[in-house]
């Protein structure tokens, strides 16, 4: 018997490329850009949020007939904000430093719009199980740009992957430094996430010319 | 006074909610295609902003904070309930959004139908609730400061999506490479503004310290002598 049907995989594997949170819904910019200076960071928040995701859909998908649609917007809002603070204690008890980087943006994982997007259109509508994926899959869609822009940041702005340097050392100049190659401070800053992200969309509406816009 | 002007400032240029901290991405990029209802959003959210920072304020300094509580009586004064900072934040803001609709509605018709879809989107606008973290987490002195803080990081963003609404407006006549149209130049736009408002870093600083100005001079003067010598050692050796 195989686990998932193809419709329910297919629910997993839409939201990595064609029908991707970041570069095509533009749902959830704000945090995919502010912490992936680090590749850790951004590892880090991707599971935050496919957890908070995953949870929340399923509890949402659970309520979906009880909740007045008047006010569902604030129970929404209550549901992930509670997983949220959940996400918060366990970094600050187990990764505080990392906990410190993240800053605000683990409590802005309340106002992902990825989260309420997927709530509103999907689990809404849908039973448990099938909101589940839905959130694995949207998560792991935000979680895939998230790694790629956090890796191209640290690789080309601090030489290193995980803090652990791969080009070799600046300061003796060895590896890669040894031909001339320095440190590109900028992409350290945060404009360069954007542009990255740019870049990213290029490259995929190249690939699928079904995604140009007008 | 001066505190005042140089958070008011500092909030719209320096740390300037899209380009610095990337707060309200999502309605910036998804409501910034024309000018006029990028106007209305930004005005509602400069309004919303203005509200929920200082009362989130007071909520924060006698209710969540680390010792908030001594207000009631010493035995609270060791509770800590900042953990609950988030679910209190959210609840305000979208308690004041649902109001600030239902007192719009009454009493002005015209403008909340033309703010109508915006004004619950900005519930959960990111820059609302980071208007908020980012009060508690600098540690803002007073309530004046925070409706300050909250006012001009509204001016902030509403002046970052009206200038790429009028950007966007007249790149529709460029020739913008067809897999870039639409989202990805607008993203690379927005890098490119992002990197013009990095400039603005200094504008509280400038003019104070001449000692440093001196300094690099003094370097660089060294590093000629150097270099000088280097040369004149290489002729040397190719002579």
């Amino acid at each position: 018997m195989r686990l998932l049907s193809k419709k329910d995989s297919k629910l997993i594997t839409d939201p990595l490329a064609d029908n991707n949170p970041i570069t095509i819904q533009v749902l959830g910019i704000c945090s995919a850009l502010a912490i992936t200076a680090e590749l850790k960071a951004s590892l880090v928040m991707g599971v935050a949020v496919l957890f908070v995701l995953g949870i929340g859909n399923v509890v949402i998908s659970l309520m979906r007939n009880i909740i007045p649609s008047k006010i569902r917007i604030i129970v929404q809002l209550i549901v992930v904000a509670a997983l949220v603070i959940i996400v918060d204690q366990v970094l600050k008890a187990f990764a505080y430093e990392l906990s410190k980087t993240l800053s605000v943006f683990v409590g802005l994982i309340i106002t992902n719009c990825i989260i309420m997007g997927r709530f509103e259109a999907f689990a809404l509508g849908n039973g448990p199980w099938k909101s589940f994926l839905d959130g694995i899959g949207n998560a792991l869609g935000y979680a895939v740009i998230l790694v790629i822009v956090g890796f191209f940041r640290e690789l080309l702005g601090s030489g290193t992957l995980f803090g652990v340097p791969v080009l070799g050392d600046p300061i003796e100049k060895s590896g890669v430094y040894s031909i001339g190659y320095e440190n590109n401070g900028f992409m350290l800053m945060p404009p360069m996430a954007l542009i990255i992200v740019g870049l990213i969309i290029w490259v995929q509406r190249s690939r699928n010319k079904a995604l140009i816009e007008d | 006074m001066i505190e005042h002007i140089e958070l008011f400032f500092k909030s719209i240029f320096i740390d300037n909610m899209v380009f610095a901290v990337f707060l309200g991405m999502c309605s910036y990029l998804a409501v910034s295609k024309k000018v006029a209802t990028a106007v209305g959003l930004g005005a509602a959210v400069i309004f919303v902003l203005a509200i929920t920072v200082p009362l989130n304020w007071l909520l924060d300094q006698y209710l969540l904070q680390p010792g908030a509580l001594s207000w009631l009586g010493a035995e609270y004064a060791d509770y800590d309930l900042s953990f609950l900072s988030f679910i209190m934040f959210i609840a305000t803001i979208a308690t004041m959004v649902q109001l600030v609709e239902i007192v719009v509605e009454k009493f002005s018709p015209a403008l909340y139908n033309s703010l109508g879809i915006f004004l619950p989107l900005i519930a959960v606008n990111c820059a609302i609730l980071g208007g908020s973290l980012f009060m508690q987490s600098r540690e803002i002195e007073s309530l004046g400061l925070a409706f300050n803080y909250g006012v001009s990081s509204g001016i902030g963003w509403f002046l970052a999506i009206l200038a790429i609404a009028a950007i966007r407006e007249k790149i529709r006549y460029s020739n913008v490479p067809a897999p870039l149209r639409g989202l990805g130049i607008t993203f690379i736009i927005t890098g490119l503004m992002g990197i013009g408002f990095l400039s603005f870093g200094g504008m509280l600083t400038g003019g104070e310290d001449g000692a440093v100005t001196t300094e690099p001079t003094a370097k660089v003067e060294q590093a000629k002598t150097e270099k000088a010598k280097e040369l004149a050692d290489n002729t040397k050796t190719v002579e």
